[in-house]
């Protein structure tokens, strides 16, 4: 193997490496005829990333005519070849990735300025390839912005916060911290960003639905999105069902897959979510057309709250938006409501994982999306 | 019990959240006091704070557009929330260009103050932020465990020097000691001490005046007072730290009372918002 990138695309390769480190510990790197495909996956294998940068990305592409080429390597330590992105910008004109086949190392060579040459020699160990199975086009709804969009939509979630749930309806796309339902949660600030369709380059929203997923890798997408100036794509599905976040061009392609948290699909609680972005949509109207007594609270604060102010059924976190009075809503809610499955699926790797408990309680849905193991255990050390 | 806000003026919008900051930086939690005139910021010392209080005064009509509430009753024409201040400002950090925002207590799965924010966006129809913050209603009678502090007889009233001078004269010393030393003077002289085993270090400061304070009942220890008497206050310096790196209020008037062995009562005045400190003298 042996590919040259120069100029530009020195920055772009770095930043997808930058990308991938958020992903996985990993990078599985093997050259195939679309072009070098870069990929990692999580420890708990809920999250996969894969760049495809084509033959035309290179100045020079060549993959091995005989036999298929793949290795994995810790990220870390390619990561450290890209370090400083700033003085890769201004010094480096040309890197050359190959694969030295005497030493068994892979090597990438930074040609800069002043004819400085950087050469970094990195062990490797063969794998199987890494794949995810996922279609993008199957999936019911898919949204299309700006990344800059995505990046002021997340900016308004605090860095600490782990996931993050996404409504949408014909009109309008919600985002929520999703808040673990745990005795801590009703003391946690939920916040609500409600974004109109109008903001999207595509909305195409078939079912009305709304799924939980990891924003750590979302944010991940975004470093590599943004600095390329590229709109990014979210393609998704019933909870439970993978979201593809994916990022395009002449030259590349980047599909992000992350599981999404998955609820019970009874179709009467499915039904419920329905009502309740429609509540949600009126409520948030109610907000900024000022009509006060829409929402009155009555408190009696003389004495302690007791419990008719602090509900005990546990904090729903889509029906914090609910209106404050109608307590027939309440009722159904809570006949309704039953704890939800907190897991996420490990999707992608489904068959190859032993069958515990957990995978047989899965919907089949779920397993689905299958991809060959690629931790052999008797691989050569190198 | 209602209450309704509206911000639109964008400095008083950055105004409001430099004062959110600044609490926020000072406790993890404080109590929002809403009255018809005033918008506080109160903690009250308790032992679990290491006693120090604060009392943060805004005048309402100055930073908000909109401004109607319904206190417990119309006698008790004030509502007291027991707030995250670091939740308050997380929200209002999110809404630095907004058009407008709005802040009213709902009532939610808990009782809530919720923050919502209009925010520019891509198409004509505005992105709304909503941030439902948790709080805690304080019932009536526990109200006044939360009353402004008396103020207190103090020894010595004085100008405090340059605030970052102060600062990064405190943030060396804490790296020598745990205590520091405040003394002043009614000639306008301030001395920043610590001493331990190895090293005694002092920080003189000189002209820094006197503030004069009106013909109230608490002047009259001071006036009988020696000019060069010095009043001193030996405080946790971490405490001292705190107050001046957190504060964002950048006061046009800034000081101190010292209560000779027993406080220190620090006092930022800026247009319409005072910010007080107290940090009790440890022996």
């Amino acid at each position: 193997m042996d590919c040259v990138a120069t100029g530009g695309n020195v920055k772009v390769l770095a930043k997808a490496i930058h990308s991938l480190s958020r992903i996985g510990d990993e990078l599985y790197l093997e050259p195939v005829e679309d072009g070098l495909a870069l990929r990692s996956v999580n420890s708990s294998r809920s999250a996969f990333a894969c760049f495809l940068l084509s033959p035309l990305f290179f100045q020079r592409y060549q993959t091995p005519s005989d036999q298929s080429f793949r290795c994995k390597m810790p990220i870390k330590s390619v990561q450290s070849v890209f370090k400083s992105l700033s003085s890769l910008e201004r010094s480096v004109e040309k890197c050359r990735i190959q694969f030295n086949n005497e030493k068994s190392r892979l090597t990438i060579t930074l040609h800069c300025k002043h004819g400085l040459l950087k050469t970094h020699n990195l062990s490797f160990q063969d794998c199987e390839s890494l794949q995810a199975v996922f279609d993008k086009d199957s999936c019911a709804n898919m949204l299309q912005a700006q990344s800059r969009l995505m990046v002021d939509t997340v900016l308004h979630f605090p860095p600490s916060l782990e996931e993050v749930n996404l409504s949408v309806s014909n009109d309008r796309v919600w985002l929520r911290n999703h808040i673990e339902e745990d005795a801590d949660s009703s003391r946690a600030m939920m916040t609500e960003l409600c974004l109109s369709s109008e903001e999207f380059d595509q909305f195409a929203v078939n079912t009305q639905t709304s799924i939980t997923f990891c924003l750590k890798e979302l944010r991940g997408l975004l470093v590599f999105a943004e600095s390329s100036g590229l709109p990014i794509s979210i393609y998704f599905d019933e909870p439970g069902s993978p979201v593809i976040l994916s990022v395009t061009d002449s030259v590349l392609e980047a599909n992000f897959v992350l599981a999404t948290l998955s609820e019970d699909l009874h179709p009467k609680n499915h039904v419920n979510a329905n009502t309740k972005h429609l509540q949600a949509e009126q409520t948030t109207d109610d907000f900024m057309c000022d009509d006060m007594d829409s929402v009155l609270i009555a408190m009696e604060t003389s004495e302690l709250p007791g419990p008719s102010h602090v509900p005990s059924s546990p904090p729903h976190n889509t029906n914090n938006r609910k209106h404050p009075a109608s307590e027939d809503e309440e009722e159904e809610e809570a006949l309704v409501e039953r704890p939800p499955n907190k897991k996420f699926c490990s999707l992608f790797f489904g068959s190859v994982l032993p069958a515990s408990s957990q995978l047989t309680n899965r919907t089949i849905q779920n397993q689905e999306v299958l991809a060959s193991d690629s931790d052999n255990e008797d691989q050569t050390e190198s | 019990m209602k209450f309704r806000s509206k911000i639109i003026d964008v400095g008083c919008l950055n105004h409001f959240t430099r004062v959110v900051n600044t609490v926020s930086k000072l406790t993890k939690s404080c109590v929002l006091r809403l009255t018809r005139d005033h918008v506080y910021f109160v903690l009250s010392g308790k032992v679990s704070t290491g006693g120090v209080s604060m009392w943060c005064e805004l005048l309402q009509v100055n930073f908000f557009d909109e401004y109607q509430m319904e206190g417990v009753s119309a006698d008790a024409n004030e509502i007291f929330l027991e707030v995250t201040p670091e939740n308050l400002s997380r929200a209002l950090k999110t809404a630095q260009n907004a058009k407008s925002v709005k802040m009213k207590l709902t009532k939610k799965n808990c009782p809530c103050l919720t923050l919502a924010a209009e925010l520019p966006s891509l198409s004509s129809v505005s992105r709304v932020v909503t941030h439902d913050i948790p709080v805690d209603v304080i019932p009536k009678r526990l109200w006044q465990d939360f009353r402004e502090p008396q103020m207190p007889d103090f020894d010595v009233s004085i100008y405090l020097p340059p605030l970052k001078t102060m600062k990064s004269v405190v943030d060396r010393m804490k790296n020598l000691s745990n205590y520091l030393v405040m003394e002043a003077n009614l000639k306008g002289e301030m001395n920043l001490k610590i001493e331990t085993d190895l090293v005694s270090v002092t920080t003189h400061f000189k002209d820094l005046g006197n503030p004069p304070w009106g013909d109230d009942g608490s002047q009259t220890v001071s006036q009988s007072r020696e000019d060069n008497l010095m009043a001193e206050v030996r405080v946790d310096i971490r405490k001292l730290q705190q107050f001046l790196t957190g504060q964002q209020v950048n006061p046009s008037k800034a000081m101190c009372n010292i209560v000779h062995k027993r406080i220190l009562h620090l006092i930022f005045l800026h247009e319409d918002v005072s910010l007080q400190y107290f940090i009790p003298a440890v022996v």
